[in-house]
């Protein structure tokens, strides 16, 4: 272990920055920044910058990829695990605990008439939610079409999400390489 | 083995979903409903137990899918179970981001990377609009699609409720609110119309 001060302290770090943050990932971001840049300086304005693009550009949730880059550039191995550690186990215990309780009180009315509402109320929010992503998602024809065709793959035809998702990969690294060619020529 | 396929279940979607917030649910509901571990329903309700509770959303439902999957083994079964499942989700990410943090330089600016990802921000998009699509339909025809539904007050009801929160989440109204409010107009209706739930 290269720092095991360091070690400890990003354990605590993560664990606050995962009990206190409600929405995930991006909600995540400026509490990294005041801790590990404003009052810890372990990285600098511009390594955060880097970290949310690698966090979205990589495979799974941007809370952990996050959180193990900056263990990771702060104390290496060790620094990974902790923070990872750390950012996952207040969720980890919270769900553990409500998932026991929810399940006791499904049987109850007043709950059962509550998420017949709280149902509809989710849908507002996920359509919330799809709306912010296409907003942030970069537009063009190809764009569009990709979006359609993964619609109406799933919501038509069934096809399953995982061929989907690779299938629009490929189609993605065709479309910059022929457009990278197109432009050099 | 429930706990060996939960952990390979959950590795596959952390291993292959690309983007925060919500980009993993078209995945885990396909996954979810395909082995059955939960209703499409349970499901809904679970993004208001993840929005009105810390930490990210795929970690909570995992935690949760385990937990639930585990406990037909009792009390350490369900800890075994969402630990399993957390794992399984974590794992990939972690895995990748040791790796990637060694030369993040280049990866940042790697052509096949940008050519990825320019693929998969619309994917998600399309496929995100595909399981509310499918969610939609099982708040709205819970009992299957059938023209009957149009005389249901309890439709009308769900149509209201989904219309005015929508508005309010684009008011930038708190989550946690508009899962409030719409749990007080569920127990509100419910004993006032008798819901049929």
């Amino acid at each position: 272990m290269k720092n095991p001060s360091a070690v400890a302290k990003l354990f605590g770090i993560f664990f606050k920055i995962g009990a206190f943050t409600f929405g995930g990932g991006y909600a995540m971001i400026p509490l990294i920044q005041s801790e590990v840049v404003d009052k810890n300086k372990w990285i600098t304005e511009e390594d955060i910058l880097d970290i949310i693009a690698i966090a979205e550009s990589t495979p799974g949730p941007i809370a952990i990829n996050s959180a193990t880059f900056v263990g990771y550039k702060v104390a290496g191995f060790w620094g990974a695990v902790a923070a990872t550690f750390g950012v996952v186990l207040p969720s980890f215990i919270i769900i553990s605990v409500l998932s026991y309780i929810l399940d006791l009180f499904n049987s109850v009315k007043a709950v059962k008439y509550a998420f017949f509402g709280i149902r509809a109320g989710v849908l507002a929010l996920l359509i919330k939610a799809l709306w912010s992503m296409y907003s942030k998602c970069p537009k063009g024809l190809a764009a569009y079409l990709l979006m359609a065709a993964s619609f109406i793959a799933v919501a038509l035809f069934d096809i399953g999400v995982l061929w989907v998702i690779l299938g629009c990969a490929a189609v993605g690294i065709m479309i910059t390489l022929f457009t990278q060619r197109g432009a050099r020529a | 083995m429930i706990f060996l396929t939960v952990f390979l279940t959950m590795f596959k979607i952390g291993l292959f979903t690309v983007g925060g917030g919500y980009a993993m649910l078209p995945f885990i509901q396909a996954e979810v409903l395909a082995h059955g571990w939960l209703s499409e329903e349970a499901i809904i309700n679970f993004i208001a137990v993840s929005e009105s509770t810390p930490g990210p959303f795929a970690i909570n439902i995992a935690t949760y899918i385990g937990s639930h999957l585990g406990s037909e083994y009792g009390v350490w079964g369900s800890l075994f179970g969402s630990t399993c499942a957390t794992l399984g989700v974590v794992l990939p990410s972690f895995i990748i981001i040791l790796i990637v943090a060694q030369f993040y330089e280049k990866f940042k600016t790697n052509k096949y990377v940008k050519g990825v990802m320019s693929g998969l921000r619309p994917a998600v998009v399309g496929l995100i609009g595909a399981a509310i699509i499918s969610m939609l339909i099982t708040v709205f025809f819970p009992e299957g699609i059938a023209l009957s539904v149009f005389k249901d007050m309890s439709f009308y009801i769900t149509l209201g409720t989904a219309a005015v929160m929508t508005l309010l989440a684009f008011k930038k109204v708190h989550p946690i609110i508009i899962i409030g409010i719409s749990a007080v107009i569920g127990i509100v209706a419910g004993y006032t119309i008798g819901l049929p739930v």
